[in-house]
């Protein structure tokens, strides 16, 4: 899966369950500051963002993914 | 204030989406017309349950809210939502923007987000726990309606949660009574709702058999006080009604419905879910809110009862309506009209009562054709009555035996 498939698959998430507007999103917008992405919704993405792409993203490790970006690099790495 | 004594209470904005329409205006039309709400239920879950009628929201409250925030929220919490935002504004409180600190949240229901935790249940058995919605529990807390409602508006005098069955929201706009008295704020939101037409809830009630199963005659099941009745018909909605300190509503000039004069509760330590068939404490609460208003029970001019159509409940609220406030008053049941909605359902006919008060006409009981022979008090029948409305109860009676009268006086 290309970084693109990626991020235009996490636009589609983000945009069902944070009503983020697919347009903004890019690599360098933070999820919380700058996409409005509330801690209980960050969790809704992840999940989806899972089952999705088929990788595991442990609790631990959502602290580290603070932009577009940084998950669609982790997703690019751990991707089965 | 400039006074020490109680201040008096009013009525300035009205809020509801029920089977009847998704707002006030629509329900009220509903009801004087005499339409019935009642419709089968013909989605798939429906098809094995002995009961197949109810009354849905005819205004879906996903309509009117932001389709992100929607799908956080339960039903009942969207249908609060709906109902707060139109009273809100009918009351004028938006140009008027209140100190929030003096402003009062007071919305509850009788069953909350029980679909949500079931919806969530199946979740988890189905996908594990790790796809359950981080949403769930702020859906099915019995406190989130009157949080959201707080939240959509800043409240900062308190948001209140009563919870007594099919007596809550009669009991919220009670204790909305009791919060302006005391002096904690001078404007309350208070009501009710109530959104359980699913499997679950349906089965259970069915099962003590409570509901009618008329299922063939979705629009003729709900009849109080007829012979033909067989339990109550569920209805889904909210009602939101304004409470506000009277000399406050008129110093800004607020169009005022009604006066809230009075409220009273009372419990029956009887029966889990049976009322006393003396109906000795339903009276105490009726004679109690007549007092509680400076009135008489010669002054009430009419009772919107509670009465569900559930055999033995409507005949015990009659006779205690006798023994109470006498012969004079014109009843009704709108739940002839709605169903009952629960948690909802003392909201609702609050709006009802005060409308009767403010525009001089009671609403009917449809579906009465035949009267139950011990009828001893004048309903209205299957056509409106105009009629001069000084004063007039509400009636809620819950499972647990709580019982709530309110008196709104006309001003």
């Amino acid at each position: 899966m290309t970084r693109d498939e990626i991020r235009t698959g996490l636009a589609d998430i983000l945009e069902e369950v944070a009503g983020v507007d697919k347009s903004d999103v890019a690599d360098e917008k933070s999820f919380t500051e700058e996409l409005d992405v509330d801690s209980l919704s960050m969790v809704e993405v992840v999940v989806a963002a899972e089952e999705k792409f088929g990788v595991k993203i442990p609790d631990d490790e959502v602290p580290n993914l603070k932009t577009v970006g940084d998950a669609v690099t982790y997703i690019e790495k751990n991707a089965a | 204030m400039t006074s020490h004594s109680t201040p008096e209470v009013v009525v300035t904005g009205l809020g509801a989406t029920t089977p009847l329409g998704g707002d006030v205006a629509s329900t009220w039309e509903g009801m004087v017309a005499g339409r019935s709400g009642i419709r089968t239920l013909d989605a798939d879950w429906a098809a094995e349950l002995p009961v197949r009628i109810a009354g849905l929201m005819a205004d879906d409250p996903t309509n009117h809210i932001d389709r992100v925030k929607a799908r956080r929220m339960d039903r009942s919490e969207q249908a609060a939502l709906v109902a707060a935002r139109q009273a809100w504004l009918d009351a004028g409180l938006d140009s008027d923007d209140p100190d929030r600190e003096r402003v009062a949240v007071s919305v509850g229901t009788g069953i909350g987000g029980a679909r949500t935790l079931v919806d969530q249940h199946d979740r988890l058995l189905a996908r594990g726990p790790r796809l359950v919605s981080p949403h769930t529990v702020p859906m099915l807390m019995p406190n989130g309606p009157a949080a959201y409602v707080g939240l959509e508006f800043r409240v900062l005098g308190g948001v209140h949660s009563a919870a007594s069955a099919c007596a809550t929201s009669s009991e919220a706009i009670a204790l909305g009574l009791d919060i302006i008295r005391s002096g904690r704020a001078d404007v309350v939101l208070a009501g009710g709702t109530e959104a359980v037409a699913f499997p679950l809830p349906i089965a259970g009630f069915a099962a003590m058999r409570a509901m009618s199963t008329r299922n063939d005659e979705p629009t003729r099941a709900s009849r109080p006080f007829d012979k033909g009745r067989d339990g109550f018909v569920l209805g889904e909605g909210a009602g939101v009604v304004v409470l506000e300190r009277a000399d406050r509503a008129a110093a800004r000039g607020a169009t005022v419905y009604a006066k809230l004069a009075g409220a009273a509760l009372t419990s029956d330590g009887y029966d889990i879910v049976q009322p006393d068939p003396e109906g000795t404490q339903q009276a105490r609460a009726m004679r109690l809110a007549i007092a509680d208003a400076g009135l008489s029970p010669s002054d009430i001019a009419h009772v919107n009862a509670h009465a569900t159509s559930t055999p033995i409940g409507d005949m015990g609220e009659i006779a205690a309506i006798r023994k109470a406030v006498g012969e004079q008053p014109v009843v009704t049941s709108t739940k002839s009209m709605t169903g009952h909605l629960l948690g909802a359902a003392g909201a609702i006919e609050s709006i009802a009562t005060i409308l009767a008060v403010r525009d001089g006409v009671v609403p009917p009981t449809i579906n009465l054709d035949d009267p139950d022979d011990e009828l001893t008090l004048d309903v209205a029948a299957n056509v409106a009555r105009r009629m001069e409305v000084p004063a007039a109860l509400n009636n809620s009676f819950g499972f647990g035996g709580h019982n709530c009268a309110l008196c709104f006086q006309r001003v």
